[in-house]
């Protein structure tokens, strides 16, 4: 099939290639037929494109000074979140942690208002209040992106046995990165979720977006333990490896996971090997912890370009209708750049509100005296 | 006198301690081979070597507890919070064992532990990434807390944090790094517990420490236009306190404004008010103003952001009000 025919194109032996085969090894099983249809195949192909244009444009206005603080891209990682999010239904809840652009758009957020926040705006999805790494949009199941490494995953676990006591038939799904996982915070809450998953009260669905580096260091030189799915052993919690950069392999391992969480009321786990094409932040630019030939590895397994190829090959798609698709996702991103642009700065009475329910005084800046 | 960066004079300190003392060794996040989140650790891993330069993966509570345990036993560690904003995870640590374990092994134990990172705001990085937490670990009995704001002092002050006996929290003023001023070379150190007179000025005591003090600075020249003598002190060092210092500037002036990036409530100003007021309350010509970051976490919006820290203008504000130069309401007990 074609994943393996791709593979068969590339011989030299690279940490990229690797992660495929070890994630093959364990995860979806050769000659299947694909899960998801062509058309809905090519729509998942312009969801994935539109968040790559999207964080390029959030990168432009990184450096031309129009958003500040921290911003995190998704850029070659989309076909993680996308292929996971594809088993989202009503009554899900999703958490990440900062690097969240992409699970909002992909859970429906308006890319307007999702730019409109990382450019400080009133309209944007939390008023301009939480910037970059902390986009929620409650209504669309998304419990929000966290800047403490490892403290959104207890947040998630507890969703999970909310949403299993009151018997909604949801499931978590919980997004980590690889870093994340050597916090205290994640294995007090994968004991959490182990223990309560026995009794059917933990649908949680832990997705390891693993990019091979937390910032700068590696998995390698974080555990001496690299098989990241194994942490959860120690919790009664079952997982599996599958490719990241394969869109239909993330497709069919995340549905299978995800019935399988729903079904049972029992954690489960993903590790999914990918990578980040771009630097940890987008005010990083010296990259001395890995070289410049391993990024070109990596480019060469880019999940757009890899699914392009295989919409292709199936004649789901021919050049000008990805390019009709592209063509449509800039446009869309360039309006969400316009409209982030034109909207009014946060009032400033803003400053003072939502820091507790209902009405109660909240001193400004200053002395406090006269006020 | 050379002229180097805040930065630059931090980096001196340490690697001049290593190069002197083998028991120092450095830990945290991306310090080596990344070269340090904010380059203040750049280089010293191909210097020092990973033995003494060590990388440590996202785990404040594991490695600061670490640390701890290599401080009671011969070496002395000084550990990179990424930022400041991070050792929340590792409050359990540094609170429960670090702060009391002289105390509570009857003064069997020492802990020469340097805990050193960026602190503070202004760069939007809104609510979870902007916290000034001298208040908050100046609570502790058994930790030293300081705040130098000068290339000069962060290099004398680091020096006498890792020849302390006793856990140092190290708040650097993110915003700082790049400042330059004149550094001596070689080995000199600063003391805790001594203020410094940042500008002398006879009509009013303006009280403040790290990135403040600049602020202290700019107002203070302005002040002098309308013909306001200020005398800014930089407290420097949060515990120990230096009350001889205010309590003397306030004697002279016999007014007094303090100014902190940090929430009022139970803060740092409140402390210095309260002092004054107990050791110069018969000095004293009107109360004492604090001037704070707003009650609010952290906002990212530029607008809001820069609306939730003190302005010159406030601090201008407050001044004129203690001098009695425009009306005034008296102080809320808010
Ligand atoms: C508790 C804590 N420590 C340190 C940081 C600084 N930091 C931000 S992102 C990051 C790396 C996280 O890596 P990973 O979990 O693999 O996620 P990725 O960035 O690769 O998506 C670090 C160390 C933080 N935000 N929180
Ligand atoms: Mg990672």
């Amino acid at each position: 099939m074609a994943t393996t025919e791709r593979q068969g194109r590339k011989s030299r032996s690279t940490s990229a290639r690797k992660a495929a085969d070890r994630a093959k090894a364990n995860g979806k099983e050769a000659g299947q037929p694909p899960r998801v249809k062509n058309d809905a195949l090519l729509d998942l192909y312009r969801k994935m494109v539109e968040v790559r244009l999207f964080e390029d444009a959030a990168q432009r206005g990184f450096r031309t000074g129009k958003i500040g603080g921290y911003l995190h891209v998704y850029s070659g990682q989309e076909a993680v979140a996308t292929g996971f999010l594809h088993e989202y239904r009503e009554g899900d809840r999703i958490i990440t942690a900062y690097r969240d652009h992409a699970h909002a758009l992909l859970l429906g957020s308006e890319p307007k208002a999702v730019m409109a926040e990382l450019y400080g705006k009133g309209t944007g999805l939390v008023k301009g209040k939480g910037g970059s790494m902390h986009l929620f949009d409650v209504a669309n199941g998304f419990m929000g992106g966290y800047g403490i490494v490892g403290g959104h995953i207890p947040l998630g676990v507890g969703m999970a046995y909310s949403l299993a006591y009151r018997k909604t038939g949801g499931i978590v799904q919980l997004f980590l990165g690889d870093g994340a996982i050597h916090n205290g915070a994640f294995h007090e809450a994968a004991n959490l979720a182990g223990l309560w998953g026995r009794d059917g009260l933990n649908p949680t669905l832990f997705v390891i977006e693993n990019n091979q580096y937390g910032m700068g260091t590696s998995v390698e030189r974080s555990t001496a333990m690299t098989d990241l799915g194994s942490k959860f052993d120690s919790y009664g919690i079952e997982h599996e490896k599958v490719d990241g950069m394969d869109l239909e392999a993330v497709l069919d391992c995340a549905h299978r996971a995800a019935e399988r969480v729903r079904e049972s009321g029992k954690p489960f786990a993903v590790e999914a090997l990918t990578y980040r094409l771009v630097p940890h932040g987008a005010a990083d630019f010296l990259e001395k912890y890995r070289t410049k030939e391993e990024i070109r590895e990596w480019r060469q397994r880019d999940p757009i370009g890899l699914l392009e190829r295989t919409l292709l090959e199936r004649d789901a798609a021919d050049e000008d209708a990805l390019k009709a698709i592209r063509e449509t996702a800039k446009a869309r991103s360039d309006e969400a750049v316009q409209f982030a642009d034109e909207s009014p700065d946060p009032d400033l009475t803003e400053l003072t509100t939502d820091v507790y329910a209902g009405e109660m005084h909240v001193p400004a800046a200053g002395s406090g005296i006269g006020e | 006198m050379p002229v180097k960066t805040y930065r630059d004079a931090l980096k001196a300190a340490m690697a001049e301690e290593m190069q002197r003392d083998e028991s120092v060794v450095l830990l945290g996040e991306d310090i080596g081979v990344y070269g340090g989140t904010h380059l203040v650790t750049n280089g010293l891993i191909d210097e020092f070597g990973p033995k003494r330069v060590i990388d440590t993966p996202i785990a404040e509570n594991g490695f600061t507890g670490a640390a701890i345990g290599m401080a009671m036993t011969g070496l002395k560690p000084i550990v990179e919070m990424m930022t400041w904003n991070f050792s929340f995870l590792a409050a359990d640590q540094i609170i429960q064992n670090a702060a009391k374990l002289r105390y509570f092994s009857g003064g069997q134990v020492s802990v020469p532990l340097v805990i050193r990172g960026p602190n503070g705001g202004g760069v939007q990085l809104s609510a979870q990434h902007t916290h000034s937490l001298e208040g908050f670990y100046g609570h502790f009995p058994g930790l030293k807390v300081v705040s130098p704001a000068t290339p000069h002092d962060v290099k004398g002050m680091m020096l006498s944090a890792i020849r302390d006996p006793d856990p140092v929290i190290f708040l650097e003023a993110g915003a700082l790094y790049g400042t330059k001023g004149e550094v001596e070379d070689g080995d000199y150190t600063v003391p805790f517990g001594k203020a410094r007179v940042a500008r002398e000025g006879t009509d009013i005591s303006l009280i403040g420490y790290g990135r403040q003090v600049n602020l202290l600075l700019r107002v203070a020249d302005k002040l002098a236009e309308d013909g306001i003598e200020g005398e800014v002190i930089d407290l420097r060092s949060i515990r120990p306190f230096d009350s001889e210092t205010i309590v003397a500037s306030v004697r002279k002036t016999n007014r007094a404004v303090v100014v902190q990036e940090q929430w009022r409530w139970f803060s740092v100003a409140s402390e210095v008010a309260a002092i004054i007021q107990e050791q110069a309350f018969d000095e004293l010509d009107a109360p004492v103003e604090r001037v704070s970051g707003a009650e609010v976490p952290a906002p990212y919006a530029r607008n809001l952001e820069l609306a939730a820290f003190p302005s010159e203008q406030q601090i201008i504000d407050a001044v004129q009000r203690v001098l009695y130069r425009v009306a005034t309401t008296s102080a809320t007990t808010r």
